[in-house]
């Protein structure tokens, strides 16, 4: 087969319980772009058990078709059905690009589809796009920090990547918009060696920065545990949570839930204050998108001041416990 | 029981070069570590072991340096070291990786239990484990907060998003671990010193019998085309400036505008 043989744009459309993974639409949208330069169709891969009103949405959000895979095997995930079903539809359809969610699940699935499908799949990228010779290309922060990497996958078909959720805004969505859904059966069988005894609601403990609307994070430059007590209590007199950079919870001051960034969580809060950041690549995709960003840092010209709307060139220690006191003062 | 646990060595250090030819991390001259996660698998084997008895045998695909975090394995109590050593390796992706990795599991054949970390703190993509399950055709559980193994099953605590499962997978199956499955033991020096008299095994390509146009660059479909600075997005900073006590004072200002406080 050449590789030339192989067309289309395809998005795993991540569903559990009959609900979409909000990737789902990011990935229609971007593939918009894709499609504007290759022209090539954009299908949906939908897979599980009564899971057709979902076709709707994926239509009205971007797709031109959705290819319905529907197996009582697939209800709930599990690897290796869902394998086997994305193998056999893909082998038969050979699209050129398949895009999955950097969820949880799709990055206990994507893998597996490298394998079976001898393919490229690139981790979490941020962006996609067409370079100057005209090769998809996947975009990495690369190791270090301060630089991306493209990452191509020039011979084999289809090309991969998982994308880092919230990269990318949803289009409007086109109010019933039509278009051809494909139904396929494929020859699955339920996994007999894998098997979710229960499921338990993660424990809230009230402390997730994901839905924060304003997030005080702490990086490598605060020098004692005792600091990180006052970068919560701002935090808490702004009605907001403590998070970090990936030093903070490497050296073991705070857990991984709290870590913002390419390992750690994709948030967007209204206010977010940087203090002792950098702002490496791998930290700012983790936090870009926030509606304000304040900055604190000794250091003129840290990167992290390319994307802050207000900034103070200082030692966080001169500045943080004053703002504390202040703020009391005034809220008094 | 067989336990086989992947270990990777990694550079000790957020700081690296990468070489502009290739975009690849350039290793020299630089110190490496562990990765800190395959600690935790390390420590879930060794668990395990104490718990039932096992056989416990660390790999690791690299250059004769990652012999380094092979004997730090054997010193916590691996029982057994396989280095994955060939040029014909390097520069694999992570399907490349995964293809030797599984040749290597099934030369030492009889496995129940393959361990990986979540992911390698270098790369991060997150896709040995699940493609090492894929290479071999065996079931997985990937980021895994607790481990035990009951009647043929490995039975773990599976963290999604929003909820946690508990999963039950029957052996031989891949688990991935996160950091809270568990807090690693440092290595004793008595231990240490054992460790070196325990087998160890250096394998290479012909060993393995595999095939070299599925290993190391022949076998990556992927690779980086080129290096580039992010773009630079020009926010208009406004900048506070004085002292401490002013600063805190013109941020209070801007929160009060912002009807925050
Ligand atoms: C695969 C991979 C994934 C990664 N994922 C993440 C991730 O999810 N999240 C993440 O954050 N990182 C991640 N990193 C690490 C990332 O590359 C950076 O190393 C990290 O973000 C740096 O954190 P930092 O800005 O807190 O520390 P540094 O870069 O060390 O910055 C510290 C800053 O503090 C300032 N400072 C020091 N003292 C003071 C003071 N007294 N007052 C004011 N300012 C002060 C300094 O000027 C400096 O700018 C990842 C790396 C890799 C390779
Ligand atoms: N070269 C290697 N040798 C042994 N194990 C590896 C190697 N590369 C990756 N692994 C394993 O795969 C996990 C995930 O790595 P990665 O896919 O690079 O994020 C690591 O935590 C290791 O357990």
């Amino acid at each position: 087969m050449a590789k030339s043989d192989y067309k289309g744009i395809w998005v795993f459309a991540e569903q559990q319980n009959g609900k979409l993974n909000g990737t789902v639409l990011e990935l229609l949208a971007k593939s918009q772009e894709l499609k504007e330069h290759t022209g090539e169709e954009i299908s949906a891969v939908l897979l599980g058990k009564n899971v057709s009103h979902l076709t709707d949405t994926l239509f009205a959000y971007g797709a031109d078709k959705v290819i319905l895979v529907e197996n009582d095997a697939l209800e709930n995930y599990s690897a290796r059905p869902y394998e086997a079903a994305l193998t056999q539809v893909a082998e038969k359809y050979k699209p050129s690009i398949i895009l999955y969610g950097a969820t949880s699940l799709g990055r206990d699935l994507a893998p597996r589809l490298m394998v079976s499908l001898n393919t490229g799949l690139t981790a979490d990228a941020i962006d996609l796009g067409f370079d100057k010779d005209e090769v998809f290309y996947q975009t990495t922060p690369a190791y270090g920090g301060s630089i991306l990497a493209h990452i191509v996958i020039l011979e084999a078909r289809p090309q991969m990547a998982t994308v880092r959720p919230m990269m990318f805004e949803p289009i409007e969505p086109r109010v019933g918009a039509k278009g051809e859904i494909i139904t396929e059966t494929v020859t699955v069988e339920a996994d007999p060696d894998y098997e979710v005894l229960e499921t338990a609601p993660k424990q809230d403990t009230g402390d997730s920065i994901e839905g924060a609307q304003v997030v005080v994070a702490g990086g490598r430059g605060i020098k004692e545990e005792a600091d990180v007590a006052v970068l919560k209590e701002l935090a808490e007199l702004l009605g907001g949570k403590l998070a970090a950079s990936r030093p903070l919870v490497d050296n073991g001051w705070l857990p991984h839930e709290k870590q913002i960034g390419q390992s750690g969580a994709a948030i967007k809060p209204k206010y977010i204050f940087n203090i002792a950041i950098s702002g490496s690549v791998q930290y700012q995709v983790g936090m870009q998108n926030a509606g304000c960003i304040i900055s604190i840092n000794h250091t003129k010209g840290a990167p992290i001041f390319d994307i802050s709307h207000y900034g103070a060139v200082a030692d966080y220690r001169s500045v943080v416990p004053a703002l504390v006191e202040e703020i009391k003062r005034r809220k008094a | 029981m067989k336990i086989l646990v992947f270990v990777k060595q990694v550079p000790d250090t957020d700081d690296v070069k990468l070489d502009p030819k290739t975009g690849n991390i350039m290793r020299e001259g630089v110190a490496s570590k562990l990765n800190p996660l395959d600690a935790n698998a390390v420590e879930a084997a060794i668990q395990l072991k104490e718990k039932y008895g096992a056989t416990v045998c660390a790999i690791s695909m690299g250059p004769p340096q990652a012999e380094e975090v092979l004997k730090k394995a054997l010193a916590l109590g691996c029982d057994e070291a396989y280095l994955l050593s060939d040029r014909a390796f390097g520069g694999a992706d992570t399907l490349a990786t995964s293809y030797t990795l599984a040749m290597a599991a099934k030369k030492i054949g009889g496995y129940d239990l393959l361990l990986f970390g979540r992911h390698a703190v270098d790369g991060d993509t997150a896709q040995t484990g699940p493609a090492t399950a894929a290479q071999l055709g065996i079931p997985q559980i990937t980021l895994v907060s607790s481990i035990d193994v009951q009647d043929g099953y490995v039975v773990c605590d599976h963290v999604l998003e929003d909820c946690v499962q508990k999963v039950r997978a029957k052996l031989p199956a891949l688990v991935t671990v996160t950091a809270e499955i568990n807090q690693p033991r440092y290595p004793k020096p008595i231990n240490i010193m054992k460790a070196l008299k325990k087998p160890r095994f250096v394998w290479n390509a012909e060993d393995l019998e595999a095939d070299k146009s599925r290993s190391g660059i022949p076998g990556s479909p992927s690779s980086t085309k080129e290096v580039l600075e992010p773009p630079k997005r020009n926010a208009d900073t406004k900048y506070f400036s004085g002292t401490g006590e002013e600063i805190a004072a013109q941020i209070a200002d801007m929160l009060h505008d912002e009807h925050l406080i």
